[in-house]
């Protein structure tokens, strides 16, 4: 399952992050294999979303969530 | 002894800019640093007998020169070696804050940690050891409480007694500092070490985080209940849609304009009559007194007037910005920005456009990618400014008595329809870099400092007071001479002066408009120094005494005007081109100015000059001859 195929509410444990050119952005602001992020809300027509992690709250688009492999934990 | 230098550096949202106005106040001085356009903020302080210079770094989130930010502080560190670098960090925020500070100590970097918001930090669960985190950096750690004076000028003693040479990275740092250029003399292809550096940083924060940082579980924080209106689905649209009501209600009617009133009779009851009698008791020449008072007082004027309403808007919005929820309105219209070939964050620049063209370009240094922010500022003279907004009324008023709300709302929607179709075109052929993507922290709500506030809002708004009044200035100065003199010198005859060899001259290319007087000619050359120049020229021009036009009451001075030719030299459908003409034409001299600075490029301020004006002819084109197709008159 990728990011970008995720509902608010959910919480997920990111497994890796795609190549793209915005991996080194993604990781900079602390997506990193091994975080925990929970999806919180999302613009009208769904996209872009809202995400917390690491005490943060992070808004991007989902095209660029879908390079993003993660793991439901709970 | 020489000043102390200070350098503070910092994430985005940390509140660093806040500590920066506590320690420096008004001594500060904001210029750009060069070949960006990103404000340098430096002040000077005095502090136990010592001279301390401090610099506010951009906030950025790491020092990759990634972005113009990103570049500035990379350089800074690059070429200056101050005494002091203090990082300040959100403490509610500091795992991520943390890769910043990782990243400067690869440097070597010695800094200061200081903590900022522990308050904050410590209301969602998350407790930090500061003696635990001095130890895994081997640096000093400081705190500082959000908007407490006290906390920050206690900085102030650390500054002066901090002896940095006594301090040492850790060993921990000195692992990680040896990891980091093994990775980079492993010969792997360079993003890939760029990526491994990246995770061994951060494999590094949660080590220390492990060790000084315990974090347990707090309730639904009070931003993420404000985010399920405020940031969720449809909801968030309407709610925005009242907000900026609210603030343009604000500005407009119950503080700038009541403001702006009293600047006006200040103006026209005072001053002129004053000067008047002045220059009349010392016998200065007549053509100089007419200079005096109908081109220099009359013309600063206008632009004073708008002074109040410009400061107003721009501390509700600094406000707005500081609460964080501008971030929100670029995340909730990204959806709809997107689809025009831009992102979500460029529409605070274009909201900003209904209020002046010229603080809406200049707010476009706040988006990510070059594209967006040319496109950004491209199509911002589109949208209806507020010096327009007496062109639309008065004709409307004039021609369209039975439908003026009506007309006026049809004009502000051609603008913004004009803006994004407009936005869509140039994405698709001049801007075709790929997608801009929309990555943006959407910070924690709070209650921005005031002094900070103020502060912005001064600094954004005394650029438009120095140059609109110094460009002002000099325009005014241009049109008395154009409607007074012709070839043989003063005249008396407005239709035989300059202005209106200009206005027919000009008038030729409205012929299949309808409006090919020499006066709407002449009308359009001067609203190119400032669209409020629209109205009243065509009141000078159409034999109306100048005092009775006045612009704030449309439908008295529509009573007027019908009674002389102009209610004649117009068709309603004539009239409704002349609106459409002048609502999308090239921006005023001070926007132009404001492009050129912003696009850094004379040629693009050329630029826009041609295709507004193009756009506007087109679209006037279509108006007047479509309707005309239609049977209209």
């Amino acid at each position: 399952m990728t990011l970008k195929d995720t509902k608010p509410g959910m919480v997920v444990r990111i497994d890796s992050v795609g190549e793209s050119e915005l991996k080194q952005r993604l990781m900079t602001m602390g997506l990193i294999p091994g975080t925990r992020v929970e999806i919180l809300n999302s613009a009208p027509f769904g996209d872009p979303i809202a995400l917390r992690l690491r005490s943060y709250n992070l808004a991007m688009r989902r095209d660029d969530a879908a390079q993003i492999e993660v793991s439901e934990v709970g | 002894m020489s000043a102390l230098s200070v350098a503070l550096t910092g994430n985005p949202n940390t509140g660093k800019s806040t500590i920066f106005n506590e320690l420096t106040g008004a001594r500060q001085k904001i210029g750009n640093w060069p070949g960006v356009t990103v404000d340098k903020k430096v002040g000077v302080i005095e502090h136990n007998g010592r001279k301390i210079s401090v610099i506010d770094l951009p906030g950025t989130y790491s020092i990759n020169a990634r972005s113009q930010e990103e570049q500035v502080v990379s350089d800074y560190f690059k070429t200056n070696k101050p005494d002091i670098v203090v990082n300040i960090i959100d403490a509610s925020n500091i795992s991520r804050n943390l890769f910043l500070t990782v990243q400067l100590m690869e440097n070597g970097i010695p800094l200061i940690l200081n903590l900022n918001m522990m308050d904050e930090a410590e209301r969602h669960g998350i407790k930090i050891d500061m003696k635990k985190l001095e130890d895994a950096f081997g640096m000093p750690v400081t705190n500082t409480v959000g908007r407490s004076n006290k906390s920050v000028r206690k900085l102030l003693d650390v500054f002066t007694n901090a002896v940095m040479t006594n301090y040492k990275p850790s060993k921990l740092i000195n692992e990680h500092i040896e990891r980091v250029r093994n990775l980079e003399r492993s010969g792997l292809a360079p993003a890939k070490v760029d990526e491994e550096i990246i995770a061994a940083r951060y494999d590094l924060i949660d080590k220390i985080m492990a060790s000084a940082v315990t974090v347990s579980a707090a309730g639904k924080t009070l931003t993420e209940k404000l985010d399920s209106y405020l940031a969720n689905g449809v909801t968030s649209i309407i709610l925005m849609i009242a907000i900026f009501y609210l603030m343009f209600q604000i500005s407009f009617n119950w503080i700038g304009q009541p403001l702006a009133d009293i600047v006006g009779e200040f103006f026209d009851e005072t001053l002129v009559p004053w000067a008047a009698e002045s220059m009349e008791a010392a016998g200065v020449e007549g053509w100089m007194q007419s200079l005096v008072s109908d081109g220099i007082i009359a013309g600063v004027g206008a632009v004073i007037n708008f002074v109040p309403l410009i400061f107003t808007l721009f501390i509700i919005l600094s406000f707005l910005d500081g609460t964080g929820y501008m971030a929100r309105v670029a995340f909730i219209m990204d959806p709809i920005m997107r689809r025009a070939g831009l992102s979500g964050k460029s529409i605070m620049p274009l909201m900003m456009g209904f209020g002046c063209a010229v603080p809406a370009i200049m707010a476009n240094r706040a988006l990510d990618t070059h594209k967006d922010r040319m496109i950004s500022i491209f199509v911002t003279p589109f949208i209806t400014c507020n010096a327009k907004v007496p062109i639309i009324a008065l004709f409307a008023a004039m021609f369209f008595p039975d439908n003026v709300a009506n007309v006026v709302f049809a004009m502000y929607f051609l603008g913004i329809i004009t803006a994004i179709v407009m936005a869509k075109v140039l994405s698709s052929t001049m801007f075709t870099e790929r997608q801009s993507t929309f990555l943006l922290e959407l910070p924690p709500y709070r209650l921005p400092d005031i002094k900070t506030v103020l502060l912005e809002a001064w600094d954004k708004g005394k650029g438009y007071l120095i140059k609109a009044g110094t460009i002002i200035f000099a325009m005014s100065v241009i049109i008395w001479f154009l409607s007074n003199f012709n070839s043989d010198g003063m005249t008396e005859d407005m239709d035989t002066s300059y202005l209106a060899s200009i206005g027919s001259t000009t008038s030729v290319l409205f012929a299949p408009q309808g409006f090919d007087t020499w006066e709407a000619g002449a009308s359009v050359v001067t609203g190119i120094l400032a669209k409020e120049a629209v109205v009243s020229t065509m009141g000078i021009l159409y034999g109306v005494d100048e005092d009775s036009v006045d612009t704030d009451d449309a439908e008295g001075t529509a009573e007027v005007l019908n009674a002389t030719s102009m209610g004649s030299a117009f068709t309603p459908l004539s009239a409704l081109a002349f609106m459409v003409f002048s609502l999308l034409y090239s921006p005023c001299m001070t926007a132009l100015g404001t492009v050129k600075k912003e696009a850094q490029g004379f040629k693009w301020m050329a630029f826009v000059f041609f295709y507004t004006t193009a756009v506007a002819w087109v679209v006037s084109l279509i108006v007047y001859q479509g309707g005309r197709l239609l049977g209209f008159e």
